[in-house]
């Protein structure tokens, strides 16, 4: 029996000829990603300090969580970032002003290369899996071991195939196939999902993104795409390191092989609180009244969500009592949105742009919700409290779907809004 | 053998349940008065050292911020779940927390009853009814790092972390 895309990575990274579920590997990383809330711990009292790393050149920093610092504790702990980037020569370091969500800025720059292995101790992590690569998050500590020893371990789980058929139509984007799988099939956990189809050639590397960025909240292991000329065109034109894909064999065993026929998606919105099992078409809640509405985040901050927004939004106004808050996802996104009029579209309409950060989707800063208040975001999470109080109510939706809601103040379906064309 | 009382949680406990926004970045000591003050306010101070969580499907989904490291800090002495989210089961190994899955386990315990573990060769028993399960077993390597305070002991005998630094005099929290 033959081994899926992760398989055939996790293999190659730990040595086997052959991996299979159940199976415990120790893995060599090929990129060690860090961010700002990774030096929180370094030279603070009651924490520890790196000694060694193995290899620097396989280690990057970037700034994203609370980037510019909001308090001066942040400050000072990016402040140890930067000595700990000194310290150890890492070349490969984005600081404020040259930086974004990690996640995104792995992508711009092509960090993950096919075939490849790559953690970061942010749940997202997993993003990087539409380049074809097992990139997952891991705990702290984790990466601490993996800095030192340039090692990991995985547990390698039984993994779901989908395959993405047909065209989206227009309106429709990945956040809404995410919510979708998520609203149908419930939570992965301990199992890697695995995205190919005869849909791929259509499916741009940023919706592709979403997707895997999504399959933290399937509580997925691994969340994988196959590698196709669009994304091998997309890494040659950013990186210059050799890299080996993995297409999943012909006779790969999967758990289960699921199809889905993207021209059949709707817009969907998924109810606060949770994402397993909780989407519902858009007019089951339309009409729901909201006070703010986010675009952001590693799932939906790329140059096709502003493109997006500003299609819907454009010569048209924010509602009164509608905060619409737009975070490009890296500092390189928000110029090119800007060269492309997105941003000047969205601000004439009422929106704030914010710089590139982690910022509102986790509750840290710039977007933050008060009692009571409710939310129609398109970022990666709406558990209880995540945004602000906990008395807030988070719905989840496509940055389409969000920037309409903005207009009218209420949930509202694209579809009525919607200029541009399918993502 | 692990012996303790019971408590029971439901499907897709999340991890900002566990560590709340707003103890984020302070101290273990702060956060983990902070755990399941949403969904569950008042149990940090009803918990008792050596007992036993018994959840559903899906437990720490979410972020990778150290759950498990709260649930520890709780007094918890270990934890069983239909299936854990993989981040909450790294964050299990790295912070020293024994973390099992167990098909089953959610519905042959209800709340206040004695759960009898063995971490020999993984048995569930419901020492109040008689029902017996069988946990997965966690690789050998993983249970030992569960059992011994996690990663940073290792790091820390291998000269790669330092060890944790002292309190600044006339400083911190204490």
């Amino acid at each position: 029996m033959g081994m899926t895309i992760v398989e055939k990575i996790l293999a190659r990274a730990s040595g086997a000829a052959k991996v299979s579920p159940g199976d415990m590997v120790v893995v060599d990383v090929d990129c060690v990603v860090l961010y700002d809330g990774n030096f929180f711990s370094f030279g603070k009292a009651g924490t520890r300090d790196v000694l060694k790393i193995k290899d620097p050149d396989r280690v990057v920093v970037i700034f994203d969580h609370e980037v510019p610092a909001p308090t001066a504790q942040a400050a000072a702990l990016q402040d140890g970032g930067r000595a700990f980037v000194k310290q150890f020569g890492i070349k490969r370091f984005h600081d404020v002003g040259r930086s974004g969500i990690c996640h995104a800025v792995v992508a711009d720059n092509a960090y993950a290369l096919p075939g490849s292995v790559l953690v970061a101790s942010d749940s997202h992590t997993c993003s990087a899996g539409a380049f074809n690569c097992a990139a997952r998050g891991v705990a702290g500590p984790d990466i601490m071991f993996a800095l030192a020893t340039g090692q990991t371990w995985f547990k390698v789980g039984e993994t779901i195939r989908y395959d993405l058929n047909g065209r989206l139509p227009r309106g429709v984007s990945m956040k809404d196939v995410f919510l979708h799988i998520a609203g149908t099939f419930g939570a992965h956990a301990t199992q890697n999902v695995e995205f190919g189809g005869s849909g791929l050639p259509y499916l741009s590397i940023n919706a592709r993104r979403t997707m895997t960025t999504m399959g933290a909240e399937l509580s997925a292991e691994f969340a994988t795409f196959e590698a196709d000329d669009v994304l091998i065109d997309y890494v040659k034109q950013r990186n210059q390191a050799p890299f080996e894909p993995q297409a999943p064999d012909a006779d790969a065993k999967y758990k289960d092989r699921r199809a889905i026929d993207l021209s059949r998606i709707e817009p969907l919105v998924a109810l606060p609180d949770a994402v397993i099992n909780n989407s519902v078409p858009v007019g089951q809640v339309a009409g729901t009244v909201i006070q703010q509405a986010f675009i952001g985040s590693c799932a939906n901050g790329t140059l096709d969500d502003l493109a997006a927004a500003a299609s819907v939004v454009a010569g048209r106004q924010v509602a009164p009592g509608v905060r619409l808050i737009v975070t490009p996802a890296t500092q390189a996104i928000y110029l090119r949105a800007l060269k492309a009029g997105y941003v000047e579209t969205l601000m004439e309409a009422g929106a704030v742009v914010t710089n590139a950060t982690c910022g509102a989707c986790f509750g840290g800063h710039m977007g933050l919700l008060g009692p009571g208040e409710t939310c129609l975001t398109s970022s990666t999470r709406n558990f209880k409290g995540r945004m602000g109080d906990p008395s807030a109510r988070i719905y989840m939706a496509s940055p389409a779907t969000v920037a309409a809601s903005a207009l009218a103040g209420t949930i509202t379906h694209p579809g009525e809004f919607f200029q541009g064309d399918a993502s | 053998m692990i012996t303790g009382r019971v408590w029971k949680f439901g499907d897709n406990i999340n991890t900002d349940l566990m560590i709340p926004n707003h103890v984020l970045h302070a101290p273990e000591e702060e956060q983990l008065k902070a755990v399941f003050s949403a969904n569950r306010p008042g149990w940090v101070d009803e918990v008792q050292k050596g007992d036993i969580l018994i959840a559903g499907h899906n437990f720490g989904m979410g972020s990778a911020r150290a759950g498990a490291r709260s649930l520890r800090n709780v007094g918890l002495a270990c934890m069983v779940a239909e299936s854990l989210n993989g981040l909450h089961l790294r964050n299990s190994v790295n912070y020293g927390f024994v973390a099992l899955e167990c098909e089953g386990v959610s519905t042959a315990f209800s709340e206040g009853d004695i759960a009898e573990i063995s971490l020999e060769d993984f048995t569930i028993r419901n020492k109040t009814t008689g029902v017996t399960l069988k946990a997965s077993p966690v690789p050998e390597r993983l249970l030992t790092l569960m059992q011994n305070g996690g990663t940073f002991p290792l790091l820390e005998a291998e000269g790669y972390v330092s060890p944790v630094r002292p309190p600044k005099i006339g400083g911190g929290h204490k």
